[in-house]
C-alpha cells in the first residue's frame, strides 16, 4: 500500500511538471506584455499552441536523416526526466535518490546535444551557426553550473537535491556568502541556459542574434512541439532548481499526508509564479547583448562560481 | 544569536568583495559609477552592523560619513564631472573582462589565504573582515591598474579606501579621530583628483592617462 502511495505521488509530481510548463511559458509572456503595457495573449495560449501544432503536418527537409526525427522526442525525454526528479513541493519522493544534480546536467547536457545535431543535420547554414553557438555557450555554461554544484555539495555535503533541500531548509545553516554568491552564478547560467533575453531572444527570429530559434528552424508540426515543450520544461526546471535550494520553504517531507502536500503545492505555485514575474521583470529591463559579449557575461557566472568555492574554504576554515 | 551575528557581518563583508567584483565587470562610467554607490552603500550597512554587535556607537559616524559622502555626493560628482567632460560613453580597458576577473579571484584568494594565516589568534568575526577587507582593497588596487580613464581610476582608489574601512571597523578600538582624519584626507585628495582632471583634459583634451605617457616622452609602440 505504501508502495502504491508512493507511486502515486511520483506520477503526480512527473504530469505536474508536464501540465505546468507551458502555463509558466504562458505567465513569463503575460507579465512581460503586462509590464510593455500591452495585453498579452491568454495564460493558456501555449497549449493552444502546442494543440495546434499536434494537430498540424510535419514537414521534413528531404535531406533529412533519421536523426531530425528521432531529436525532438530525445530532447523531450532527458528535459522531462530531469525536470521530474527535482523536488517541487515535496522531498524525499520514491524516485529521488535518482535526482542527483550531476545526473540532471548530464541529462540537459544530452537534451542539448541532439539538439545541436539535429540543428547541424540538415545543412542549412542558420541550423549550423545555431548549433555552434549553442555550444559555445554551452562550454561556459555547464562548467559554471558544476561549480555551483560543487559549493552546494560542499555546504551540504551531499550531491542529491532531496538531501540538499532538507539541509536547507535546517538551521544548520546560516547566512553565507558563498550560497549568495552561487544563488547569483545560477541565475545567470539559468538565464544563458533558457535563452532568455540578455543571451537570446526567445521572441524574434532575427537572423544575426538568434541561437535556440536558428536550431529549431527546420522543424515544424508535432516535432516543434516537442521542441517548444522540451524549451518550457527547462525553463520550469531552472526555476524549479532554484526554488528548491535557495527558497526551500514549505517543501513538505514525503508521507506527510494530503493536507501537507496540498500547502506544499500551493507553496510551489506561488514560488514558479514569482521567478516567472522576476524574469518578465529582469528581460524587460535589459537589452540583449551581442553574442560576443556573451562569453564575458558566463565568464563572470564561472568565475562568480569559483569564488563561491573558494569563500565556502575560507569560512570553513573558521 | 552568536550565529546570526557572525552570519550578518559575514554576508555584508563578503557582498562588499561581491561588488568590487562586479566593478571589475563594469566596462561603462556610469555603470562603474552605480556600482561604486552600491558598494559604498553595503560598506554603510557593514560598519553599522559592525557598531551594533561592538557597542561601539562611533562607528556610526563612520557609518554616515560613508552614506552622505561616499554613496550619495561623490558618485553624483563624478556623474556630473563625467557629463561635463563629454566621456560618459567611452569603454576603456587596458585588459579584457575576462583575464581581469581571472586576476582579481586570485588576488581574493591570496588575500584570504594570507590573512587568515597571520591572524589565527584573533576572533572570527575579525579575522574574516580583514580578509575581506584585504580582498577588497587589492581589488581597487586591481580598477586602478587596468583602467586608462582617469576617472575610473578615482572610482578605483575610492574602492580601495573603502577597503580600508572596512579593515578598520573590524578591527576593534579604532579611534574616531583617525577614522575622520582618514575620511577627510580621502574627501580632499578627491578634490585635488577632481581638479586635477580638468587640467589634465585641458592640456590634453583627453583624460586618457596615456596622455601623460606620450607628454613624458614614454611612447608606448
Amino acid at each position: 500500500m505504501v508502495i502504491v502511495s508512493a507511486l502515486f505521488v511520483q506520477a503526480f509530481q512527473m504530469s505536474l511538471v508536464v501540465l505546468l510548463a507551458p502555463l509558466l511559458t504562458g505567465i513569463v509572456r503575460l507579465f512581460k506584455a503586462r509590464l510593455l503595457r500591452r495585453r498579452g495573449p491568454s495564460l493558456i495560449q501555449p497549449y493552444r499552441d502546442l494543440v495546434r501544432l499536434l494537430r498540424k503536418e510535419a514537414v521534413v527537409a528531404e535531406n533529412a536523416s533519421w536523426l531530425f526525427r528521432a531529436a525532438p522526442y530525445l530532447i523531450f525525454a532527458a528535459t522531462w526526466v530531469a525536470a521530474a526528479i527535482i523536488p517541487t513541493f515535496a522531498t524525499g519522493l520514491l524516485f529521488s535518490w535518482t535526482a542527483d544534480l550531476i545526473a540532471i546536467i548530464a541529462l540537459l547536457g544530452s537534451a542539448r546535444f541532439f539538439l545541436a545535431l539535429a540543428g547541424m543535420d540538415v545543412g542549412t547554414s542558420f541550423g549550423g551557426i545555431g548549433s555552434s553557438r549553442e555550444m559555445m555557450i554551452a562550454t561556459l555554461a555547464e562548467p559554471s553550473m558544476l561549480l555551483i554544484i560543487f559549493t552546494l555539495a560542499l555546504v551540504a555535503g551531499s550531491t542529491q537535491l532531496s538531501a540538499i533541500a532538507v539541509f536547507m531548509t535546517s538551521s544548520q545553516v546560516g547566512l553565507r556568502v558563498s550560497l549568495a554568491i552561487a544563488l547569483i552564478a545560477l541565475v545567470m547560467v539559468a538565464i544563458a541556459e533558457n535563452a532568455r533575453i540578455p543571451v537570446d531572444n526567445p521572441a524574434t527570429h532575427l537572423e544575426l542574434t538568434m541561437v535556440h530559434e536558428a536550431m529549431v528552424l527546420e522543424y515544424s508540426g508535432r516535432h516543434l512541439a516537442m521542441i517548444e515543450l522540451a524549451a518550457s520544461l527547462k525553463l520550469l526546471l531552472y526555476i524549479s532548481l532554484i526554488a528548491c535550494l535557495f527558497v526551500p520553504w514549505k517543501l513538505v517531507a514525503f508521507g506527510s499526508g494530503p493536507l501537507a502536500y496540498l500547502i506544499g503545492l500551493f507553496a510551489y505555485l506561488a514560488k514558479l509564479a514569482a521567478g516567472g514575474a522576476l524574469l518578465a521583470l529582469f528581460e524587460t529591463a535589459t537589452a540583449k547583448m551581442r553574442v560576443f559579449r556573451v562569453p564575458e557575461f558566463l565568464g563572470a557566472a564561472l568565475m562568480l562560481g569559483l569564488l563561491a568555492a573558494l569563500l565556502r574554504f575560507v569560512s570553513r576554515g573558521l | 544569536m552568536i550565529g546570526s551575528v557572525f552570519d550578518i557581518a559575514h554576508m555584508l563583508a563578503g557582498g562588499l568583495v561581491l561588488v568590487s567584483m562586479m566593478m571589475l565587470y563594469q566596462d561603462r562610467l556610469y555603470a562603474l559609477l552605480n556600482v561604486f554607490a552600491l558598494h559604498s552603500l553595503v560598506l554603510t550597512l557593514s560598519v553599522a552592523w559592525q557598531a551594533l554587535i561592538q557597542d561601539a556607537p562611533h562607528l556610526f559616524v563612520t557609518a554616515a560619513i560613508a552614506l552622505v559622502f561616499k554613496t550619495i555626493i561623490i558618485p553624483v560628482v563624478l556623474h556630473r564631472m563625467i557629463r561635463q567632460l563629454g566621456i560618459h560613453r567611452e569603454i576603456e580597458t587596458v585588459v579584457g573582462v575576462g583575464p581581469t576577473m581571472l586576476v582579481g579571484l586570485g588576488l581574493v584568494a591570496l588575500a584570504t589565504v594570507v590573512m587568515l594565516r597571520v591572524t589565527s589568534s584573533a576572533d572570527p568575526i575579525a579575522r574574516e573582515d580583514l580578509a575581506f577587507a584585504l580582498s577588497v582593497l587589492l581589488l581597487g588596487l586591481l580598477i586602478m591598474v587596468t583602467r586608462r580613464n582617469a576617472v575610473s581610476q578615482v572610482v578605483g582608489f575610492m574602492t580601495l579606501e573603502n577597503g580600508l574601512v572596512l579593515a578598520a571597523t573590524g578591527a576593534k578600538g579604532m579611534p574616531l579621530v583617525v577614522e575622520i582624519s582618514v575620511a577627510f584626507s580621502i574627501l580632499i585628495a578627491f578634490i585635488v583628483i577632481g581638479v586635477f582632471l580638468f587640467r589634465i583634459r585641458e592640456r590634453f583634451d583627453t583624460v586618457d592617462v596615456r596622455a601623460l605617457d606620450d607628454f613624458k616622452g614614454r611612447r608606448r609602440k
